[in-house]
This record gives structure tokens, C-alpha cells and sequence, in this order.
């Protein structure tokens, strides 16, 4: 036995035990759970009923129900693997690309049901759209990344609307006195900060009524960070936005409501303000008391 | 021992385990390269001779009624015209002491069988030189050309000739009147019996237009298959079955897919043997699978990211893929399909079996005119007994490996210039 080994076993033991002793007794909350909080509002913009995510055997999601009004921006926590992104990729059909990913329950926008086989999956992810965690801007210039969307679903009849829309998407995004200038240069060229707003102003260049974010922020620097979460604000003028966000405190600065999920299930969802000050539920105070995460 | 010393002492170890494999790719590289080196002076060594042919000076008289033509625009006058009796005459008349029979015999083998034909195509060309005289070079016989050659590198190799031929060469030198001079008959010229003549235009041309066939075909059709099974096909077992058998295929011995082509496209669709379109077909056969498998592999590599900023932004999968996966795979389709085509170029054993390996003269002049491939050009020129055919091997083998470098070469740059970093 070295000695480096039984100094690295004693530092263990009681961090393991602190653990299990803070989420054991939390655990048979978990089962059987009730959603707690305001999960349903008045005038609903996507409405999900009883929403089970399976990856082949594994359920990732069980019996969520939720709304999200219109103009709202809705935080989702949850420490890692509770399920929150899969949850978020139900609402634009994203989880069909994964293989042997299926979805139960009953999810609306306008009360049209997004499952139903009538409903074509383009149209939706047009009227949803998505930014992801990573920026991914392609490999185009700026120009083209942001005039795509519109080009493919023929949004613009001429030049001239095109250049209107881009303009236009650019400004959203607070990005075009950036790039006014090298509007055909890659879009890859730009900082990453840059590239996620990039990749914000190509998901509202075809006007969804609604935006997903997963984790937007989590590959940025703190200042690129602070303008997308002001943009965010911006947008929630126009957009209904869902966020899912890995650091509560930008879920307490830029959300409306917060929805606390924990082993894929939704423990509670209340306005933001409420969330971080009087979380109703044991878990969630748990959670943003930094036990556990 | 404290656990500071057991490092120090397993550090020394590890250092000259590194060390050791260090040499050991150092030693593998050199041996890599010797036997490269090798290769290329021995073939270069042999083959640049061939570059280069033996001519000898004569007076030339385009005699009238020696050749029995009065009109250069009649036909059968042309076809009957006596035209060997032209070199022949200006030989003797060179050498006029020569007298018997046999001499005689010996005297006309300086020259290649087919001088009086090419002096023909030169009369034909200037019309006004019947009748006349002229100085002119006319390529030697092959024997000639192995021995002057032999003579000029200090080691004469005169096995096949007489000592009279030997003096008369001897005496032609002299007067200056016998040289070497750069070969183009063997980039004009189709195959021949007669190493003098024989060129390697008609397998280059061959190789072309089944390389053309083969390109047209296995390109789309293999990056079709991949994309196809890449992104659209679902993941059961019968895709597993067919990725498996894929693999395999590229693994099969190339023959095997040349009796296939046998019986398939010769012995059922009947389609004519040693022609470029049933080559192309065969080729096709077989430089599949590496295009499949090349293809996949560069779709693969696009990453995942940019496939969903595509579908998150409501492109369909078809424009997803015309639009991203495609464009961005394309580099690494282009650098396996060139590989392929390469390795098509250097096929020799499937074509054997449907008949390409056939001794052809004419330069085919499309898809369905007989024609040979360079490969097998040289594995026949190989299996010639005359020693001429020797140079002339190894300088198609160097032309082929110039084909091969140039497209390896492009293949090379094509990735470099068309691969964008994301």
C-alpha cells in the first residue's frame, strides 16, 4: 500500500457517505412523485400531457406534464442525466434522429398535436426552432448560415428580401454591427460567443414562434455568456423561449419560470423568483443549495 | 525502497522500451525505402534505354516501276505497290559489294520489317517525292538496336547477328550514319510483333476508356449505396448483412471478379470480349466496395453537430445530406474514388479472364473496339522472348507508375484544397 493510496481512500469515504446521506432519504420522493408548483398556466402556447421518453428499455422521462406560455422563457434545471435536454428535444421531435428513442403522452402547440402522423416534422422544427449547446454554425459563410433556413423553406422571393431577412435576423441576434462587414466570410471564423449568436439569428431568420436552448451558454466565456443571456430577454419580446441551463444562476437571471427535473421526473415548477428563494419541495432546495448537483 | 526510487527505476526501463521502438520504426522506414529505391533503379535502369531507338541514314530513291505505282490516289494500286523492294534497293545499293543470297538476307535484317511501310506513309504524306531521292533515317531492325545499344554501354550483346552484320554496323557508325534517336513510336504506336514498332498507345488509350467506364459508373453508384446506407437505411439485419458482404467483397482476389464478369456480362448479356466496356463493367465490380466503403467513411466523419443545426432548422434529410453531409464528405469520397481508380488502373487479373490479355494493334478508338489495358500490355511484353521487349517493359512499367503517382498526387492535393476545418 503507497501512501498516496491511502490518502486518496480516506478523502473518499466521507464525501461518499455525505452523498448518500443527502439524496437516499431524497430518493423515495422521487418515486410516485406529483409535480408540485404552477406546472399549468391560463393561456397555453405548447401544453405536454403525460410525457414518457423511453431509449429503447431505459425510461428517460416519466409522466411530465407541463405548460409553456406564449412569450415566456422557461428555465429547466436538473443536475446531470435527469433529463431535462431529453425532455427539450421532445418538443421539436428532435429525439426522432435517435435511434430506438420513443415518446408517450400528448404534446400540443395551439392545441395541434406534434405526434400526430399528419403533422410533417419540417414544418414543425420551422415553427420550433432549436440552438444547441455547442455553437454549430456551418461550415458557410455568415450570409448563407443565416439565409438558409429561409432559402429552404422559400421565405423570400427575391434578393433584396433575403438581405432583409438576414439584416434583420443579424440585428435580433445583436450581432449585425459585428459582421456587417464580412457578411461572406465563414462563419466558423468568428468567436464562440459569436457563433452562438450566429446560430441565434440563423433559428430566427425563419420566425418560429418558439425557441429551444440547450445549455446555449455552457460553451462560452462569462462575457459572451452576459450577451446572450441579455439577448435572450430581448427575444422573449417575440419568441416563446425554453431554455435548459446547467447554472442556476442563469436560470434566476433570464427565466420567468423554473422547472426543477430530477432523475426524469419534474419535481416542481414555479415562477423563477419563488423557485430560488422558497423552493415548495424538498429536492429542489436540495438541488439549489448546491447538495447535490 | 521508497516509492520515488521504484519510479526512477522503472523510468530508465521505460525510456529505452521508447527508445528501442524508436529504432525499430527508423529501421522499418529505412527498409521501406532501400526496397523502394531498388525498385525504381532497377526499372529505371532497364527501361530508359527504350526511350531512345536505333536509326540508320540511307538514300532513299522512290522508284516508279521498283514499287509498281504510277498514281498515289488509287487504291489497289497502293494495296499490290511492291514497297519493301524501296529499303531493300537503297541497302544494296549502301553495301554494293554484297552479292550472295544469304548475305543478301542478312543485309535487309539491319532494317525493321516495316520500314517499307513507313516510307510508303511518307511518300503518301509528300506526294511529289516519287521519283526522287532523299536522305532519310529509317529505324533499325530490334536486333540491331539491342546490340548498338549493348555496343555503345562498352558490353556488345551480338548473339544474334552475323559477323558480316556486325562489320556493317560497325562501318555505318564510321560514317556517322547510324544514331539513336528518341523513341515516339512507343507513345504512337499500338502493340507489334516486332519490338521496334511496338508502342504503348493502344494500352494507354485502353486503359483510358475503361478507366472512363469505370469512373462513370462506381462513382455515383458507390456514393449513392453509402449515403444510402449511411443515412437513410434503417439498422436491422439484413443492413448489417449487407455492410458485412460489402466488406468482404472489397477483400475478394480481383480474378474472381473477372470470371464473374466472364460469366455475367460476356457468356449472358453477351456482351463482345476484351472490349473497354466489359472491363469498365468488371472494374466497376470490383473498385465498389472501396468506394462504398471510403464513402461511408467520410460521411461518418461529418460531424453529428452540423447534422442537427441542419434538422433543427427544418431541412428535410435529403437536404440535409445535399446540403451538408455531401458537400463536406465529398474530399474524402473524391480521395477514395481516385484511390480506387488507381488501384482499377494497376488491374491486371480480371482482365485476363475476359480477354483484354488478347495481342491487339489498333488503337481502339472507343468503348467497343478490342482493345488492352497497360498492365497487361506489360505483363505480355514480359512474356515476349525477343530482348528487346525487356527495356520496353520496364518503360511501361514506368509510364504506368507515372500515371499512378499523378493520381495519387491529386488525390493528395484534392483533400488538401477542398477539406474545410470546422
Amino acid at each position: 500500500m503507497t501512501k498516496a493510496a491511502t490518502v486518496a481512500k480516506k478523502a473518499k469515504k466521507p464525501t461518499k457517505a455525505k452523498i448518500a446521506a443527502a439524496v437516499a432519504p431524497d430518493l423515495d420522493l422521487v418515486e410516485g412523485h406529483v409535480t408540485v408548483g404552477q406546472a399549468f398556466t391560463k393561456k397555453p402556447k405548447m401544453t405536454m400531457r403525460n410525457i414518457d421518453v423511453f431509449y429503447a428499455d431505459k425510461q428517460a422521462i416519466h409522466d411530465v406534464s407541463l405548460d409553456i406560455a406564449q412569450n415566456e422563457v422557461i428555465a429547466m434545471i436538473g443536475p446531470s442525466g435527469c433529463g431535462k435536454s431529453t425532455f427539450l428535444r421532445t418538443l421539436n421531435r428532435m429525439n426522432d434522429t435517435v435511434e430506438g428513442c420513443s415518446v408517450k403522452g400528448e404534446i400540443c402547440m395551439d392545441g395541434e398535436n406534434l405526434y400526430s402522423p399528419n403533422l410533417d416534422v419540417v414544418e414543425l422544427r420551422a415553427r420550433v426552432g432549436m440552438v444547441f449547446q455547442k455553437p454549430n454554425p456551418f461550415p458557410k459563410s455568415i450570409y448563407d448560415n443565416v439565409a438558409y433556413g429561409p432559402k429552404i423553406h422559400g421565405l423570400a422571393d427575391t434578393r433584396v428580401d433575403l438581405d432583409e431577412i438576414v439584416e434583420n435576423s443579424l440585428k435580433k441576434a445583436s450581432l449585425w454591427e459585428e459582421v456587417k462587414e464580412r457578411l461572406h466570410q465563414p462563419g466558423t471564423g468568428l468567436s464562440g460567443g459569436q457563433q452562438q449568436r450566429l446560430c441565434i439569428a440563423r433559428a430566427i431568420a425563419v420566425s418560429p414562434e418558439v425557441i429551444l436552448m440547450d445549455e446555449p451558454c455552457s460553451a462560452l466565456d462569462p462575457i459572451a455568456t452576459a450577451k446572450i443571456e441579455e439577448l435572450i430577454e430581448e427575444l422573449s419580446q417575440n419568441f416563446t423561449i425554453a431554455i435548459v441551463t446547467h447554472s442556476m444562476q442563469q436560470a434566476a437571471r433570464v427565466s420567468h419560470r423554473t422547472a426543477y427535473f430530477h432523475l426524469g421526473k419534474l419535481i416542481e415548477v414555479n415562477p423563477t423568483e419563488q423557485v430560488f428563494t422558497m423552493p415548495e419541495h424538498k429536492l429542489t432546495e436540495a438541488y439549489i443549495t448546491g447538495r447535490f448537483g | 525502497m521508497d516509492n520515488l526510487d521504484k519510479i526512477k527505476h522503472s523510468l530508465t526501463k521505460r525510456n529505452r522500451a521508447e527508445k528501442r521502438f524508436r529504432w525499430y520504426g527508423r529501421l522499418a522506414i529505412a527498409i521501406g525505402l532501400a526496397a523502394v529505391i531498388v525498385l525504381f533503379t532497377d526499372i529505371i535502369g532497364k527501361g530508359h534505354g527504350a526511350f531512345r531507338i536505333t536509326y540508320i541514314e540511307l538514300d532513299v530513291h522512290y522508284d516508279q516501276d521498283l514499287i509498281g505505282v504510277s498514281n498515289l490516289t488509287d487504291p489497289s494500286q497502293l494495296a499490290d505497290g511492291n514497297w519493301d523492294a524501296v529499303p531493300k534497293s537503297a541497302l544494296r545499293e549502301k553495301f554494293s559489294d554484297v552479292s550472295s543470297r544469304r548475305d543478301k538476307r542478312r543485309l535487309y535484317g539491319l532494317l525493321s520489317n516495316g520500314a517499307g511501310f513507313d516510307l510508303k506513309d511518307r511518300l503518301l504524306a509528300n506526294p511529289l517525292l516519287l521519283g526522287e531521292t532523299e536522305t532519310i533515317w529509317i529505324l533499325a531492325d530490334d536486333d540491331i538496336d539491342t546490340y548498338y545499344k549493348s555496343w555503345l554501354d562498352g558490353e556488345p550483346y551480338a548473339a544474334r547477328l552475323s559477323d558480316k552484320q556486325v562489320a556493317w554496323i560497325d562501318q555505318l557508325h564510321q560514317e556517322g550514319k547510324i544514331r539513336l534517336q528518341f523513341n515516339s513510336n512507343l507513345f504512337t504506336r499500338g502493340d507489334s510483333r516486332e519490338p521496334e514498332q511496338a508502342g504503348i498507345r493502344g494500352a494507354i488509350m485502353g486503359s483510358l476508356l475503361t478507366l472512363i467506364l469505370t469512373m462513370l459508373l462506381s462513382f455515383p453508384i458507390g456514393v449513392s449505396a453509402a449515403i444510402y446506407l449511411e443515412e437513410f437505411a434503417p439498422k436491422n439485419r439484413w443492413t448489417d448483412f449487407i455492410e458485412v458482404n460489402i466488406n468482404n467483397l472489397a477483400a475478394v482476389p480481383s480474378i474472381i471478379f473477372g470470371l464473374l464478369g466472364l460469366a455475367i456480362f460476356i457468356n449472358f448479356f453477351h456482351v463482345p470480349r476484351s472490349v473497354p466496356i466489359v472491363g469498365g463493367l468488371v472494374l466497376t465490380l470490383m473498385t465498389l466496395p472501396t468506394i462504398i466503403i471510403t464513402s461511408r467513411a467520410a460521411i461518418k466523419s461529418v460531424p453529428p453537430s452540423i447534422r442537427e443545426a441542419a434538422l433543427g432548422m427544418g431541412a428535410s434529410k435529403y437536404q440535409m445530406v445535399m446540403h451538408h453531409v455531401l458537400p463536406l464528405g465529398l474530399p474524402g469520397m473524391l480521395t477514395g474514388a481516385i484511390i480506387g481508380m488507381a488501384q482499377a488502373l494497376g488491374e491486371t487479373a480480371p482482365l485476363l479472364m475476359i480477354g483484354m490479355v488478347a495481342f491487339i494493334v489498333d488503337i481502339p478508338a472507343g468503348f467497343s473496339d478490342p482493345a488492352t489495358v497497360l498492365p497487361v500490355q506489360i505483363f505480355l511484353w514480359a512474356d515476349s522472348p525477343e530482348r528487346a521487349f525487356i527495356e520496353k517493359t520496364s518503360a511501361a512499367i514506368m509510364v504506368l507508375l507515372s500515371f499512378l503517382i499523378v493520381m495519387n498526387t491529386t488525390a493528395v492535393w484534392l483533400r488538401k484544397r477542398l477539406e474545410r476545418r470546422w
